[in-house]
């Protein structure tokens, strides 16, 4: 089957989303993605050794060829990107909103402490973030969530992929619901 | 980096020019300063020397309002709230009271909260980002993908309205009022549309609303589109000969 690997190959490198396997079934007119699955395990285990410009990258629930970190300095002399820079403020409503959704504004400004109107909007803009309807309590708030998009910004698989939020808890603190009048439960917390 | 909240007490002239110079750090919000002052003061989050945190965040509003900065109203709630800690603080438990939570907890819990999500941003921030770290084939922009030839205009408000206009018109009229209840909400509809553009990326109107739709069903549609235009999940255009409105996912 080494028609399939290469044929799988061409449709990678054409592609400009990342493919699915059932995206790949349909065209490849296959009835199951096993073997899809096997070609992809096999070219992501050759672009490794090979150690070339590209490698697969499993992200936002599919595959894509991407270039590796290294050349990134060149890539930019020659198409001069668009800086993708977030502000810390945008970074932070982007986590809040990765980790909490679907969460609507009032509790991402109750998290922040502050209005988030501006941010929202500019996530919004740059496809980071979504609308995913309105909430059915008083003001009808909208509900946001990431996007699709996001996943491919941040090279991630799928939410899954970030770190749990007991893995963060972790490095801040265990503390439990009810206190248990023991405040000093962790002297790192203020780090 | 440090703001000294000791030197305002005396505001001359030379020292509001020092304040200025050592302005550097603009907090973003109250718990952005709350964080500085813990830090600076290398305190224990869950055991906060409330009397000395207040009194320092009320130093630094007042430092903000002698350089007629304007202070968000987000700060003047946290320094309520610290105040209303502190004045809990002075009361005493007496035995046989049920205990009661350290009232700092209700400042504690939300810093918490709010380190956390400041270590997701740093850890997404840390990721290698596409567009700046890697790089892919790029997305070929095939969003306005007019009939060839066909020219588009962005459309106003007034055309969308004529639009719909032209919609009701076609809708059968009937003279009963008919008090049945919502069928269709404009929250499911935006999520119906954003399927739709999901899949089809752009879609005209008229593919919408297909003629026997009730009036009730176009009007939902009609502020649902109104509604995503507004967040900018869509841009509407219309065709100059044909007419035809379209709507494109952002």
């Amino acid at each position: 089957m080494e028609d399939l690997k290469n044929i799988v190959e061409s449709l990678l490198f054409v592609a400009d989303s990342p493919l699915t396997i059932d995206q790949l079934r349909q065209v490849l007119d296959l009835a199951e993605g096993k073997p899809i699955r096997e070609v992809l395990r096999t070219l992501s285990e050759e672009y490794d050794t090979r150690k070339g410009a590209f490698y697969l990258d499993e992200v936002a629930g599919g595959f894509q060829l991407r270039t590796r970190p290294a050349y990134h300095e060149w890539i930019k002399r020659l198409l001069k990107p668009s800086p993708v820079r977030l502000s810390q403020p945008a970074l932070e409503t982007l986590a809040i909103i990765a980790y909490k959704q679907p969460i609507i504004r009032s509790d991402i400004e109750h998290l922040r402490g502050v209005d988030s109107g501006g941010v929202l909007r500019m996530l919004m803009e740059k496809r980071l973030i979504r609308v995913l309807g309105r909430k059915e309590i008083p003001g009808r708030p909208l509900i946001y969530a990431t996007t699709k998009h996001f996943l491919e910004v941040f090279d991630l698989r799928d939410l899954g992929e970030l770190p749990t939020v007991r893995e963060i808890e972790s490095t801040g603190t265990g503390e439990p619901e009810s206190g248990q009048g023991e405040p000093r439960s962790n002297p790192e917390a203020a780090e | 980096m440090a703001i000294d909240f000791n030197s305002q007490k005396d505001p001359d002239a030379s020292a509001h020019a020092a304040y200025e110079v050592r302005l550097e750090q603009v907090f973003e919000g109250p718990m952005d300063l709350l964080i500085h002052l813990i830090k600076k003061n290398e305190v224990d989050i869950y055991d906060i020397p409330i009397a000395l945190i207040t009194d320092q965040f009320l130093a630094y509003i007042d430092l903000m309002k002698s350089l007629n900065i304007d202070l968000a109203g987000d700060f003047i709630v946290m320094a309520a709230t610290l105040a209303q800690i502190k004045s809990r603080m002075l009361l005493p438990v007496h035995d046989g009271e049920t205990e009661e939570e350290d009232p700092r907890m209700e400042i504690a819990r939300p810093l918490v909260a709010f380190l956390q999500m400041k270590t997701a941003a740093e850890s997404l921030a840390d990721r290698s980002l596409l567009g700046q770290h890697i790089f892919t084939r790029p997305q070929t922009p095939e969003r306005p993908k007019p009939d060839p030839g066909g020219e588009m205009i962005k459309v106003g408000l007034i055309e969308l309205i004529d639009a719909f206009q032209k919609i009701l018109e076609r809708t059968p009229k009937s003279h009963r009022v008919d008090l049945t209840e919502d069928t269709l909400s404009i929250k499911d509809r935006i999520s119906q549309l954003v399927d739709i553009l999901e899949r089809k990326s752009t879609i005209s109107l008229d593919e919408l609303l297909p003629d026997p739709s009730g009036k009730q069903e176009v009007i939902i549609t009609f502020l649902a589109i109104l509604e995503m235009a507004k967040l900018s999940l869509i841009s509407i255009a219309q065709h100059v000969q044909s007419g035809i409105i379209r709507l494109f996912y952002q």
